[in-house]
């Protein structure tokens, strides 16, 4: 004796959020039900786990047949399937698309290939979010950047746009398809103690600052690729460090304006000359690719380990880094101040991001 | 040649890929209609084509118009091979062949395929322009409006109300043809979609011929259904009531449709100018036996109308069996001349019973006499015979008559002086001649307009057990007609029986297994007031005076239309506890729904009595005659079952009384499904009283006293929960002429029990004081514990099968259709009927909590008109489906407005009508100037949690609506209109100012892919979604905003899981409207206005 079909199906398609949630985190409809019992609607609602298990099959149903419209969110808006009211069409998109930072961690800077896809079920038994929900972050990620990268236009409106997605949402998928596309590296292990949102936070710096997109707004990928102009330019920064009388000059110039601002002044009297290779020598290998891979793993070793080794505290930092990038503009014979500009200016904001525990 | 067809094809969206080596398809449109065919240009490479066609153009004959569909099917070209359909879609041009309904069809529809469904969407223009035809023998019908709500429609008054339109047509079923071995499943079940719209098609132009002979301009309550009797063809067959519409200037309309209470607006409408202008009927056919006036028929309602006319219980008669033709009548014989029993004719009387079955239940002829304390005469029994033959049927039902004949001479002889005014009499005089005429006083209709129903007898009901012919036959029409034709004529003489001259809340349906068909009629016997039927009888207000007074609207439909000294069944009478003027029985059954202005205690719940009958495995007559016999005692039972389960709430009548009983090859199903109340005129229910059989035995003793005790409780209980606390002034305040003690034994006769009915005889002498239970076996144990076992619905949800739910008046917006469908595998080849009893009911409990479970963010709210349909789909599979709509509504308001409403509303309900708009208002006065953007919103509030709109904020609307059209429109593309449904005639808190035109449509869905698409449930699931998303494209096409009256007629599911293939037929049907939200009355032009422009701005958007 047995329930051989059991189905119920609303004029407006009925959704409950704890459940599309348990979807979404791809527990199976046993274990979802489980979660729900354990959740107490049961004693809030005196129904028996035959009602709930019923009601989570529906939804899941439900769920499996709307996700199909949700690959390509603006159907959703004109299909007429379901019938779901524009507020809760927006709150489905939007989880749908939301992801784990655990998981993105792991991703972020990866190719978007088969071959990462196949990794899935070991970043799955370590971030501990199961694997269907690993594979559907996933391939989030992968459509998002394979329709933007067909795109003109800024890529955060682009990603906005084409996904119905919220502006916070957009801009970490951006920093995802900036971040796979420039494949940084994130996951060595000095890198392990930034979060994801250090990261987009830095993409967000990077698309803004350093692409095409930032000087030109027309063309293709602006967003994704780096300036290479740009680039190219940083080259010249080099003369700040290989010209000696420059570095002197710059080093006694933020020197006066430190002194007796902090406790770690000698400290960085001391390392001021290493700091600024280390910064300097970013600059000027990121016509690299290979280098601009390397470029948080860079920023890490040169710049932020040596400072937290001398116990600088985040206002050290700011203080810091705020007279070393002003007080190049009074050196007389360097010529480069607006290449200078958009470099620390990006730089000093990821830093100042970065410097935490 | 009278129309000219225009179509043209705009452009496609979201289609399939079709060429996997591109991902694009090459799509191209044909549009037939007819044999006629045009195509478009290819559009090639693309999933979003613009085809932006010419205009193709049909002339055709307008008969053409009403039967065909406009068929449009999108393939994919291909140059090599045959070009490959993508899908097709139907449109049903009827809506626009009617001037008052939708002028164009322009939309979004699903390209369906019967494989793949929904393939992508197209959008399509369609217009028809028609001439006039005055030719008189012209075979169309063109402009008769059709409405399956059972009604007056919104927007209508009636102005005559003609009655009873049917029609069946007969044709082979294409799935049966030999060419259907050889044809691929795709084009068989095309095949079979085609011809059922055609044959649809022919069988509403057919009656709106009809309808036009009556002099009548529409159908109301049109029922349509389909019979797929396998080898030996398929019947569509569709009943209604032929009315005559006059439409309500908009600012008159407004008031009508106050959810509360739905029909009141109109029904004033129409009672104050009810038009003479309709004709006399035109029907006129007598039936031969009662044609003569002093035909019995006549009789009959003579002597009711005198004084103590039937009075026995308006109860609820019952049914009869059909099969048997006996009648079933119970009560009514009785009187003064103890002679006059009846012969056939069993009433029921009040309640219980159901005596129609009679046959089967030697005893029942014994009870009549037996108690009576009132010499009741008594009937005999029936003969029911068995009829898997029609002859014998036959011969049974004339029998009956000849039977009745007897009975009501007398009874008129005997009665008519008494003490009627005359001019009563002479009003129920034209009455039934107007009736009389009719072929058969049917009405589909359950709710009326104030004035109409007079008097209500009870519940008549007929089944016949049929065998289809193997063979089919070109005439089959005739023999399909002839069933059905003895069946009404017994339900007919069923309602003379009560005294009763006409039959409401009528409808008729069939099960179907193998070659056995069992067809049903059920309606509830009333004496209707002649104002609505004949031209001029009478002035109105006069009429009106001399009708109300001795019966105020608030309970003269609970007055006995019968004789009180001859009824023949064992009713118990009192006087009315409302107006203390006329007798009522003491419970009261009706199929229709609850007349608004009726006074209740408390609130309502659904009732619902369950039963599971194995039965042999047979073939042919011996399988028919086996079923026959089962049925007098399942509906015995059900009845049983209905008056416990009534008593244990604590209420005394029951609304919307639908029995099913459905045939399989090894069980049969019966569920029977209603809303019981509290009539506030009706005499409180006595208690349930546990009786042992054999006394004397201690732990027997104790063991009746503890299920004693819980059934003590339990009737607490309810009472608190529906809130029923009749006051018991009441029943002091009446001192009622008649004794109590002799009230009660009364009921207690009319009921028989579960056990023997000899027995329950002598109860009733002996403790009168309430119903009894005997428990006598073990099968009476299991009985009373399955009585006990239905759960309350938990706290914030109430559930009816009528329109609205009795007591609750303060209804907001939130509102959600939905369809649920269950199959039980029974694994259990030993189970008894018990076993069966208790897993039928399991399911059925089940589902309804799982409603509870899964709306449960309305709370609180009211499922509302749950249909429950029941089927045997293979042998171990029970299938149960359930169409309802929960409805949010105001709590706090609850309890005041009872109180007042109804009285209210008895008195002048003019004024009412006005009022009551501007409360509504009130409440929610910001809505006025969002009209606009409501239209397209209404549904909005729709949502899931609707509640919290409308309850948080006093104008929740507003915000809501406009948040989402802005939302909308950030979604960027055209974004769908929200077409709302509901299975009732209105939607709270709107007003409706157009019906479109009538929805009625099938599907078919086959899969090769069962597993794949997530097995049966999947399967069935994305069907259901399907047709809903069907429905809605065609009605916001048609320019409307709503479905009402929506109901899924058929869902007939095959499954072969190891072939991994299941097909699956679904018929839905509706009206479609434009409604508005309500404002108050100044403002209802511009309403109006806004909305028509909006409307058709959406049109064009789209």
């Amino acid at each position: 004796m047995a329930v051989e079909l059991d189905v119920f199906v609303g004029n407006t398609t009925i959704m409950d959020e704890e459940v599309y949630q348990l979807w979404l985190d791809g527990y199976t409809v046993n274990d979802a039900v489980k979660v729900r019992m354990e959740g107490g609607v049961l004693e809030e609602f005196e129904a028996s786990a035959d009602v709930l298990l019923s009601d989570t099959m529906d939804q899941y149903r439900t769920f499996q047949m709307c996700e199909r419209l949700l690959h390509s969110p603006a159907k959703l808006a004109n299909q007429l399937l379901f019938q779901i009211p524009p507020h809760r069409q927006a709150i489905l998109i939007e989880r749908y698309y939301a992801f784990d930072d655990a998981f993105v961690r792991e991703v972020l800077g990866k190719k978007l290939s088969k071959g990462t896809k196949k990794d899935l079920d070991d970043i799955s038994a370590k971030t501990s979010v199961t694997l269907k929900s690993c594979r559907r972050q996933f391939d989030n990620f992968k459509r998002v950047f394979k329709v933007v990268e067909e795109l003109k236009g800024p890529l955060v409106e682009n990603i906005r746009q084409h996904f119905l997605l919220s502006d916070k949402l957009a801009r970490d998928y951006a920093a995802i398809v900036f971040f796979a596309n420039n494949r940084f590296e994130t996951g060595k292990r000095k890198l392990q103690y930034l979060t994801f949102q250090d990261f987009a936070f830095c993409a967000g710096q990077l698309i803004n600052s350093w692409t095409i997109g930032a000087v030109d707004n027309m063309v293709e990928d602006m967003d994704v690729d780096l300036d290479k102009e740009f680039l190219q330019e940083l080259k010249e920064l080099k003369i700040l460090i290989t010209d000696k009388d420059l570095l002197d000059q710059h080093k006694s110039l933020v020197c006066t304006a430190l002194r007796g601002k902090t406790k770690a002044f000698n400290e960085m009297e001391a390392n001021f000359k290493n700091l600024s290779r280390g910064l300097v020598n970013i600059a000027a290998k990121l016509t690299n690719t290979k280098d601009v891979r390397d470029f948080f793993i860079d920023l890490v070793e040169k710049f932020i380990e040596p400072c937290r080794s001398d116990r600088w505290t985040a206002s050290d930092m700011r203080l810091y880094l705020t007279h070393y990038t002003n007080s190049a503009h009074i050196l007389d014979t360097f010529k480069h101040q607006v290449v200078w500009d958009r470099y620390m200016g990006v730089i000093k904001s990821c830093i100042f991001k970065m410097y935490h525990d | 040649m009278p129309g000219k067809l225009k179509a043209k094809i705009v452009a496609g969206r979201h289609l399939p890929v079709m060429d996997r080596a591109s991902d694009l398809t090459d799509a191209f449109v044909e549009v037939k209609f007819g044999n006629t065919t045009f195509k478009t240009d290819v559009c090639p490479k693309s999933l979003n084509p613009q085809w932006n066609s010419e205009w193709f153009k049909f002339e055709v004959d307008d008969e053409d118009l009403q039967d065909e569909p406009l068929q449009i099917t999108v393939l994919d070209h291909d140059t090599y091979s045959a070009n490959d359909a993508i899908g097709k879609v139907y449109i049903d041009i009827d809506p626009l062949l009617c001037s008052e309904a939708a002028s164009v069809i322009s939309g979004w529809f699903p390209i369906y395929d019967t494989i793949h469904g929904i393939r992508g969407e197209i959008n399509v223009l369609v217009k028809v322009e028609l001439f006039n035809d005055l030719n008189r023998f012209r075979q169309s019908s063109c402009g008769v409006k059709f409405f399956c709500t059972t009604s007056i429609p919104r927007c209508y008054r009636a102005a005559m109300v003609h009655g009873f339109v049917e029609e069946l047509v007969v044709n082979e079923d294409p799935e049966y043809q030999w060419i259907d071995r050889i044809r691929t499943p795709r084009a068989s079940n095309e095949a079979r979609q085609r011809l059922i719209s055609l044959m649809s098609g022919e069988l509403q132009r057919k009656i709106g011929l009809k309808v036009l002979e009556m002099g009548g301009n529409a159908v109301v309550g049109y029922l349509q259904c389909f019979d797929l009797e396998g080898e030996s063809g398929l019947v569509v067959r569709a009943i209604g009531t032929a009315c005559t519409l006059d439409k309500l200037s908009s600012g008159s309309a407004p008031n009508t449709n106050t959810h509360v209470h739905p029909n009141t607006a109109p029904a004033s409408n129409a009672c104050n100018s009810p038009s003479k202008d309709g004709k006399e009927p035109v029907f006129g056919e007598d039936l031969p036996s009662f044609s003569g006036p002093p035909t019995p028929f006549r009789a009959l309602p003579t002597s009711s109308s005198s004084p103590p006319p039937f009075s026995p219980s308006k109860p609820c008669s019952r049914q009869s069996s059909s099969s048997d033709t006996d009648l079933s009548l119970t009560p009514k014989t009785e009187e003064p001349l103890p002679v006059r029993c009846r012969p056939g004719i069993f009433l029921c009387p009040s309640s219980p019973t159901l005596s129609t079955d009679t046959l089967s239940l030697p005893g029942s002829g014994s009870v009549g006499c037996g108690h009576g304390s009132a010499p009741r005469a008594t009937t005999p029994p029936p003969h029911s015979s068995v009829r898997s033959d029609s002859a014998l049927l036959r011969k049974s039902v004339s029998f009956t008559e000849d039977l009745l004949l007897a009975a009501s001479g007398m009874g008129s002889g005997g009665s008519a002086g008494k003490e009627a005014g005359p001019l009563k009499t002479l009003l129920r005089q034209q009455t039934q001649t107007a009736l009389e005429q009719r072929e058969f006083p049917f009405f589909t209709l359950t709710s009326f307009p104030p004035g109409f129903l007079v008097h209500v007898g009870g519940v008549v009901s007929a089944r016949s057990v049929k065998l289809l012919d193997r063979i089919h036959n070109p005439d089959e029409p005739e023999t399909r007609d002839a069933w059905w034709e003895e069946i009404r004529q017994e339900i007919k003489s069923h309602a003379k029986a009560l005294g009763c001259h006409a039959v409401v809340g009528y409808s008729e349906s069939t099960s179907i297994c193998e070659e056995v068909c069992i067809l049903s009629a059920s309606g509830t016997a009333a004496i209707l007031n002649p104002r609505y039927m004949r031209e001029g009888c009478l002035d109105i207000g006069s009429t009106d005076h001399r009708f109300e007074e001795p019966s105020p609207p608030s309970c003269g439909f609970c007055h006995i239309p019968y004789d009180e000294l001859n009824m023949p069944f064992p009713a118990q009478l009192t006087y009315c506890y409302h107006c203390r003027r006329q007798k009522v029985p003491d419970v009261l059954f009706t199929t229709i729904d609850m007349p608004p202005e009726a006074a209740v205690t408390g609130k309502g719940c659904l009732i619902q009595a369950r039963l599971c009958r194995l039965k042999k495995k047979a073939q042919g007559e011996v399988n028919a005659t086996a079923i026959s016999n089962l049925l007098p005692f399942m509906e015995y039972e059900l009845h049983t079952q209905l008056m416990n389960k009534l008593k244990l709430r604590s209420m005394n009548a029951l609304f919307g009384l639908h029995i099913q009983i459905s045939v399989g090859e090894n069980m049969l199903l019966g569920l029977a499904s209603a809303t019981g109340v509290y009539l506030t005129a009706l005499p409180a229910p006595g208690g349930i009283q546990i009786a042992g059989k054999t006394p004397g035995d201690l732990s027997n003793e104790h063991h009746i006293l503890t299920i004693q005790k819980r059934i003590n409780d339990t009737i607490t209980k309810n009472k608190e929960l529906y809130q029923i606390n009749p006051p018991e002034l009441t029943e002091e305040v009446v001192g009622s002429p008649i004794p109590e003690p002799r009230q009660r034994s009364r009921l207690f006769r009319s009921h028989s029990e579960s056990s023997d009915e000899l027995s329950e005889l002598d109860l009733s002498h002996g403790k009168k004081d309430a119903f009894v239970l005997e428990i006598d076996d073990t099968d009476a144990v299991e009985d009373i514990h399955s009585l006990l076992t239905d759960a309350p619905p938990p706290t914030g949800f109430y559930s009816c099968n009528t329109e609205i739910m009795p007591g609750i008046y303060n209804w907001t917006t939130g509102v959600q259709m939905f369809t649920s469908v269950r199959v039980f595998r029974l694994s259990n080849a030993n189970l008894t009927n018990q076993g069966l009893n208790k897993i039928f009911t399991d399911l059925c409990e089940n589902l309804l909590k799982s409603f509870y479970f899964k709306l449960r963010s309305m709370i609180p709210c009211c499922l509302c008109h749950l249909n429950f349909t029941v089927a045997v789909p293979e042998e171990e599979l029970i299938q149960v489906a359930v169409t309802a709509v929960a409805m949010t509504f105001d709590k706090d308001q609850t309890q005041e407005k009872p109180a007042d409403k109804p009285v209210t509303k008895g008195c002048s309900e003019t004024e009412e009508q006005l009022q009551f708009p501007l409360e509504l208002c009130a409440d929610s006065s910001s809505i006025t100037t969002q009209t606009s953007s409501k239209i397209s919103g209404v549904p909005e509030s729709t949502n899931v949690s609707p509640r919290v709109s409308s309850l948080e904020r006093s104008s929740p609307l507003p915000e809501g609506r406009s948040r989402s059209l802005r939302s909308n429109r950030s979604f960027g593309g055209s974004s769908v209109p929200v077409v709302k449904m509901t299975p009732l005639s209105f939607l709270p808190g709107t007003r409706i100012i157009k019906y479109l035109g009538i929805i009625n449509m099938f599907f078919i869905r086959e899969t090769t892919s069962l597993r794949e698409e997530g097995g049966v449930s999947g399967f069935l699931h994305s069907f259901i979604a399907e047709v809903f998303a069907m429905v809605r494209a065609h009605v916001a096409a048609l320019g409307g905003n709503a479905v009402v009256s929506y109901s899924m007629k058929e869902c007939v599911l095959m499954e072969n899981p190891n072939k991994n293939q299941a097909q699956c037929l679904i018929n839905v049907s509706g009206d479609a409207v434009i409604c508005v939200i309500e404002t108050d009355q100044e403002s209802m032009p511009s309403t109006i206005n806004v909305v028509q422009t909006c409307s058709s701005g959406a049109d064009g958007a789209t």
